[in-house]
């Protein structure tokens, strides 16, 4: 079901369908293999105007919000969920600036954000902080108007390709969490350079780098925000995007079954078509049912984020502030119950639906010429970046505990 | 820079039906779309804008459905969309098409002077690549067909590749320049949500034969100087024979024996 509710929406639904089946699908297979970076999709991207669909028209963007980010990458994840990932995470690096950007910082960066001119990657996770991303060890100290900053990422998609990097790091170790802070990074500063570039599972035509950093000298234009906070942008930030991973499951799980019940449709076994034996019609269906509803579960959310995140980006616009400020305003408390929801299902919904049908398809499914094995390495993914499926249950059992506790129940 | 493209609507099937006794085509019931080697030229111009700035306007001639190609053409990235429409105008030629089509371009050229009229080097529904070489002819500005690149362009002068049957030829043009181009020249784009959601709201200017000042004397079926006289099918011939052999040296040897066996040569 489209759950498309204004133009904009319907034709971001459109236009990202008709995207991926002329331009990724022709691609998605060689790619894998390749496991490259595909400069020709990404300007096809550009070219498409697939990079601004959440961002203000004032930047050149659609204006379309959370909900129109988060159907163009499912209707991209239905055809290749690696390839999506070029705009994907472009829009993941850029929603923390987004947030806590000045009038001016955004001035800087988001025209050629929107346009695709400039990539964007968001680097938090460390070879010792992963799941615990407040015992990061990336430090900045202070030294006049820059900040000098030593330390090592890794697991960072689109990493090499991505211009512009929004950094989690420490500047000021002694406090611990409450010292971490964002910092945009641009590539070719000197001391910062990329590492291992990692094989893959899944997803294996975005690239995937260790960043490394030894003295790089980052202009103190360069922080988001203020000193200290930025764990809160960056858990504000997650509330936003992990709708955008779970909306990406959907899709792999969609387009498994777009794969699947065609081929069992068609499929003769003891002389008739195999989706007419009940064990697999049944199957099917459980797995479509679970794939709208978590689709369903996406767009009801976004839907209500959109509700305060559009208005929010307007006020900031027009008062010069903060959206993170505005947002603060309007709303009265924050998504991630919700957000980590709606990524545990669907992407438990996206594994299961792609095993599944690796199954029901049988031998075909297990060869590479047919593209369901690709769906079943891509789905796990979902699973793991953007907080596992284990810190998602931590993120609902922990608001659910306060929610009955502040009731006194 | 302002460029002006020229579409035309054309049956969206490659399967496109003559009707055999009056030897013109079925055009009812099937879907219609932009003529692809429109396609190819419309994104060559806005690969031109996007790279020098400018306005793209796009001209098409047809009955009133015709304007969806337009609102295609704002969607693909043009800015101002024309459509000739007039009872005079049809079952023209290309002859008589391209007079009307360059006429409409004088008009447009007095409101907004035009650098490069871009057109694809035929349509598939009638095949005859007449139009870009006529429009230039009607006009009298340079012309060149069958372009595959466009090596450079400034404000002064477009420099572009032209196939030929034996080679490639380079052709320096001055503005104002008529250039039909084959596939080669672009790649189009998917419409971005922007262009479709702008395609929706454009205005379509509309022009009859009296408002482009066309002379009625050269349009129309009756004042046509082509009449279609058979169109048909070409029946698929599907005896084809497989050369086997070792190597090139040997397949071509076996080639040349069986060529003259049929004595071809």
């Amino acid at each position: 079901m489209d759950y498309a509710i204004n133009e904009m929406e319907q034709e971001t639904l459109n236009a990202t369908r008709e995207l991926a089946q002329k331009k990724l699908k022709p691609l998605r297979a060689e790619m894998d293999v390749k496991e490259q970076f595909s400069k020709e999709m990404y300007e096809e991207f550009r070219k498409s105007a697939m990079f601004g669909l959440w961002l203000p028209e004032k930047y050149g963007g659609l204006g379309g919000g959370i909900t129109c980010l988060a159907m163009a990458f499912e209707e991209l994840s239905r055809v290749c969920a690696g390839l999506a990932l070029t705009p994907g995470t472009s829009a993941l690096g850029a929603i923390p600036m987004f947030l806590a950007a000045t009038p001016e910082q955004r001035e800087r960066w988001c025209y050629d954000l929107a346009s695709g001119k400039k990539l964007w990657a968001f680097a938090l996770t460390e070879p010792e902080a992963g799941s615990d991303a407040t015992a990061l060890k990336t430090t900045a100290i202070k030294d006049g108007d820059f900040y000098v900053v030593n330390g090592t990422k890794h697991f960072i998609s689109t990493g090499k390709e991505a211009d512009f990097y929004t950094v989690a790091v420490n500047t000021n170790p002694s406090r611990g969490a409450r010292g971490i802070s964002l910092l945009v990074i641009e590539k070719g500063t000197p001391g910062f350079s990329f590492g291992k570039k990692e094989e893959k599972m899944g997803i294996r035509t975005n690239p995937t780098y260790e960043l490394i950093f030894e003295n790089v000298r980052v202009p103190k234009e360069n922080l988001l925000g203020s000193e200290g906070r930025g764990l809160l942008y960056v858990q504000e930030t997650l509330d936003y995007s992990r709708p955008g991973v779970a909306a990406q499951a959907v899709g792999i799980a969609q387009g498994a079954l777009d794969e699947t019940i065609p081929y069992l449709r068609t499929r003769k076994q003891f002389g008739q078509p195999i989706i007419t034996f009940q064990a697999l019609a049944h199957k099917v269906a459980e797995l479509a049912a679970k794939t709208e509803a978590g689709r369903a579960l996406v767009y009801n959310l976004t839907h209500r984020m959109d509700e305060e995140f559009l208005p929010a980006v307007k006020a900031a616009l027009e008062n010069n502030t903060t959206v993170h400020d505005e947002l603060k305003k309007i709303k009265g408390g924050r998504w991630t119950k919700y957000s980590a929801m709606a990524k545990l299902f669907c992407a438990n919904t996206a594994m299961e639906v792609a095993d599944e049908c690796v199954t029901l398809c049988g031998g075909v499914a297990y060869m590479r010429d047919f593209p369901l094995e690709k769906y079943m390495r891509d789905a796990k993914i979902t699973q793991i970046y953007e907080g596992t499926v284990h810190i998602q249950k931590n993120e609902i059992a922990t608001a659910l505990i306060k929610e009955y506790a502040a009731k006194g129940e | 820079m302002h460029i002006l493209a020229c579409v035309k609507q054309t049956p969206k099937s490659d399967n496109v039906k003559i009707d055999p006794a009056t030897g013109c085509l079925i055009r009812s019931g099937t879907e219609s779309a932009m003529n692809p080697f429109d396609e190819y030229a419309l994104e060559a111009a806005v690969c031109l804008k996007e790279q020098l700035g400018g306005t793209i306007s796009v001209i098409t001639m047809g009955p009133p459905a015709a304007e969806n190609v337009l609102r295609d053409s704002i969607a693909r990235g043009a800015d101002k969309v024309y459509q000739l429409g007039d009872m005079a105008f049809a079952g023209s030629d290309t002859w008589s098409t391209s007079y009307a089509l360059a006429t409409g371009a004088q008009k447009i050229n007095s409101l907004e002077k035009i650098d490069v009229i871009l057109c694809g080097k035929q349509t598939n529904d009638s095949d005859t690549g007449h139009i870009g070489p006529q429009i230039s002819a009607w006009l009298k500005w340079p012309n060149a067909a069958f372009v595959r690149r466009i090596v450079k362009a400034d404000d002064k002068s477009i420099t572009v590749e032209r196939l030929t049957e034996s080679g490639t030829d380079v052709l320096e043009l001055p503005y104002p320049c008529v250039i039909s181009v084959v596939k080669e020249i672009s790649n189009p784009r998917v419409c971005s949500v922007q262009g479709r959601m702008a395609a929706k709201r454009a205005e379509v200017i509309k022009w009859t034969a009296d408002d482009i000042g066309a002379d009625k004397t050269k349009l129309g079926v009756k004042n046509c100087p082509t009449h279609v006289v058979k169109s048909f099918s070409p029946k698929r011939n599907t005896q084809a024979v497989v050369v086997a052999g070792a190597n090139g040296k040997e397949k071509a040897a076996k080639l040349v024996e069986l060529l003259k066996e049929n004595k071809y040569i």
